[in-house]
């Protein structure tokens, strides 16, 4: 019988909303939306952290990196008149300083870019060509997938090698393998001994901004027999000689604890010998629980929107069921001189107002899921649905319509029966 | 007439009810005593301010005096919680109203179960029940249309069914005629004959002197007290008189 009871009551409130079926939707709408927009936007949120963390991670969470970047005009140390030399940036001094005297240290990788276009036939490119040791591959994490890295033996040798990254590759040899095929790297042909898997886009500005992902490496000693330090960089309209030992300095840790005490001597080794800050310091651990942080921050200031979305959907619950429960005070009267209890005017109301709020909860769980699927597949944006949200965001709006509900209906049920049926 | 022989269903024992309007109290209901027995039908009658809506608010357990004691078929109402005097509504009696109050979202055989939703302990047979009713005032074929979709006169049968379904000790109608055309009236009137007939307790608040005429009992109100009791012949089983 009980049963039965819940049944008829769920049938009657539905049939009661049915009476009014635009001002209904209206209603379920400031659920619906405050329910779709936390599930999308934790799901977006989820994503763009993920991506970001995993960007991070691929640099290295054990490695520093140490970069050489242009010193602001004034600091830099001018050449003659007519040809202007930057001379800055890391030096093998540095490398050595860190490889020998630093402990805790695993391995320390340079690398020398080579401004240089690569060509292959008729199809020209300007990557990231990286003049660099066989163990950057290990250090850096990246993945050979056809032929092999550098090797002791190039480096030694001296040897007209490189190793092509996916993109690079793929844009040179569109059809064809590119193993065992020539490359002119400037003035020179390189024989392709191999090639990596691309790593995630860059967006950020961690890994050279503006520059696309396509890579070459070359042996270092080779880059540095055949191109010097002295290099000619090619701008817009310009043309700028720079001298720079090294661009980049990867270490590795051993101790993932011990990361951020070799930054700090990084740091104060380079203040010492380094008049100009002409280097910047990446520690990926660093950003990474940076990145944690701003996660977490994010989904404090995305639950407070939420909780405000969803606030101002339960007091549109309730303003519609107050105007309703005026609105059917004769029919609360006769009900309760036919034997209502006022039990039973409370639960009347407060199913219609779950019924709103749990109609508009799932109907903005579908809205809510369907919206990163949508975002995902026109702005490319990576979206995660994590399986909690749409349970959690589903609970909420439900208990915002009991919580919103419970006024209304109390009013409804302490009406004076003889005032509610005279009621017009 | 034997007033001893007489089963009281609805006993009202010196029944007071004050109302404040503003600065004054004014008293609808003074010192009233005065019993209904079983099977009798009065027709209640008294100018507008004589009381005549506050007694049927109070036989009908919607409002509670502010003095005395009312017993409906012996049980006292007077310390009764809102949720006991609630189920002596569904159980004990049956509401006929002037403008129908019907419950528009539902169909006609709803309308009829409505006083047996709210039982403690409804019937099994609940639904039989309003069908026999619905078939007892003629609607047997309008059973799933909407009150919006009846005629005046046959929302009054629904409602007649509704108030019969809980079986109740005592038919309450509030001008029950009032909104209907003189045909339509006539047809309501001689449904309550036939209740009447069939041993029914019914008090009817009518203005309408010839309403009034047609039941067997007159009680008529003036201010908050009664003015004349005329007791008629006709009685249900042919007992009394």
């Amino acid at each position: 019988m009980k049963h039965s009871t819940l049944v008829r009551t769920v049938k009657l409130g539905i049939s009661s909303l049915l009476l009014h079926k635009l001002r209904s939707l209206l209603t379920t709408l400031g659920v619906l939306f405050g329910t779709s927009s936390v599930i999308a936007m934790l799901a977006i949120g989820e994503g763009a952290s993920e991506e970001a963390q995993e960007q991070i991670r691929q640099l290295g969470s054990r490695n520093v990196i140490l970069r050489s970047i242009k010193p602001r005009e004034d600091f830099a140390t001018g050449g003659g008149q007519s040809v202007r030399v930057l001379s800055y940036g890391l030096t093998e001094e540095d490398l050595g300083r860190i490889a020998e005297t630093f402990p805790g240290v695993a391995r320390v990788v340079p690398v020398r870019e080579i401004y240089e276009e690569v060509r292959f036939s008729d199809r020209m490119l300007n990557p990231r060509v990286m003049a660099t040791l066989p163990v950057y591959r290990d250090v850096t994490g990246r993945v050979v997938s056809e032929g092999r890295f550098l090797t002791d033996q190039d480096e030694q040798g001296v040897a007209n090698v490189c190793v092509l990254s996916y993109e690079a590759s793929r844009y040179l040899f569109p059809v064809t393998s590119p193993i065992g095929e020539e490359i002119k790297i400037g003035a020179d042909y390189y024989t392709v001994v191999g090639t990596t898997l691309d790593r995630v886009r860059q967006q950020s500005d961690l890994a050279g901004a503006g520059k696309s992902s396509s890579e070459v490496f070359i042996p270092l000693e080779t880059g540095r027999k055949w191109y010097g330090n002295m290099q000619v960089k090619l701008r817009a309209g310009s043309r700028e000689m720079e001298e720079v030992e090294l661009h980049e300095i990867v270490v590795e840790v051993e101790d993932p604890a011990n990361v951020e005490l070799v930054a700090n001597a990084c740091r104060e080794m380079l203040k010492r010998n380094h008049k100009q800050s002409d280097y910047e310091i990446v520690v990926p651990l660093e950003l990474l629980m940076r990145a944690e942080e701003t996660k977490r921050i994010f989904n404090i200031v995305l639950g407070s929107i939420a909780s405000i979305s969803l606030l101002v959907g339960g007091i549109g619950i309730m303003n519609v069921m107050l105007a309703t429960v005026t609105e059917r005070t004769r029919e609360i009267g006769i009900r309760r001189a036919l034997g209502a209890k006022r039990r039973h005017i409370v639960s009347q109301f407060l199913v219609e107002c779950v019924v709103l709020s749990v109609g508009g909860g799932l109907l903005g769980v579908a809205l809510g899921l369907a919206t990163p699927l949508v975002v995902e597949h026109y702005a490319e944006m990576r979206t995660i649905i994590t399986p909690t949200a749409p349970i959690l965001a589903f609970l909420i709006s439900s208990g915002v319509g009991v919580l919103f509900g419970i006024y209304p209906a109390w009013r409804a049920a302490t009406m004076d029966p003889v005032d509610a049926l005279r009621h017009e | 007439m034997s007033e001893a022989s007489r089963v009281p269903v609805a006993e009202l024992i010196g029944v007071t009810r004050e109302y404040r309007m503003g600065q004054n109290l004014v008293r609808a209901l003074d010192d009233f005593s005065f019993t209904f027995g079983r099977g009798e039908y009065w027709a209640v009658m008294g100018s507008s301010g004589s009381g005549k809506s506050t007694l049927l608010n109070v036989l009908g357990c919607i409002d509670r005096p502010t003095g005395g004691d009312y017993k409906v078929d012996g049980i006292s109402t007077a310390r009764l919680a809102d949720d006991e005097l609630s189920e002596v509504r569904s159980r004990k009696l049956g509401f006929v109203f002037q403008s129908y109050n019907l419950i528009p979202q539902l169909n006609v055989l709803e309308n009829i179960m409505v006083p047996l939703f709210y039982q403690d302990d409804p019937p099994e047979d609940g639904e039989e029940r309003a069908r026999k009713l619905a078939e007892r005032v003629g609607l047997a074929k309008r059973l799933d249309h909407k009150p919006t979709e009846l005629s005046g006169g046959q929302q009054q049968r629904v409602a007649i069914a509704r108030a019969l379904v809980n079986q109740p000790a005592l038919i309450l109608a509030d001008e029950a005629t009032g909104n209907l055309d003189s045909a339509t009236a006539l047809e309501i009137l001689a449904l309550f004959d036939e209740l009447h007939a069939e041993g029914r307790t019914i008090v009817l608040v009518t203005h309408e002197p010839d309403v009034g005429e047609r039941a067997q009992h007159v009680l008529r109100l003036k201010d908050g007290r009664i003015e004349s009791v005329k007791r008629g012949q006709r009685n249900a089983a042919g007992a009394g008189a």
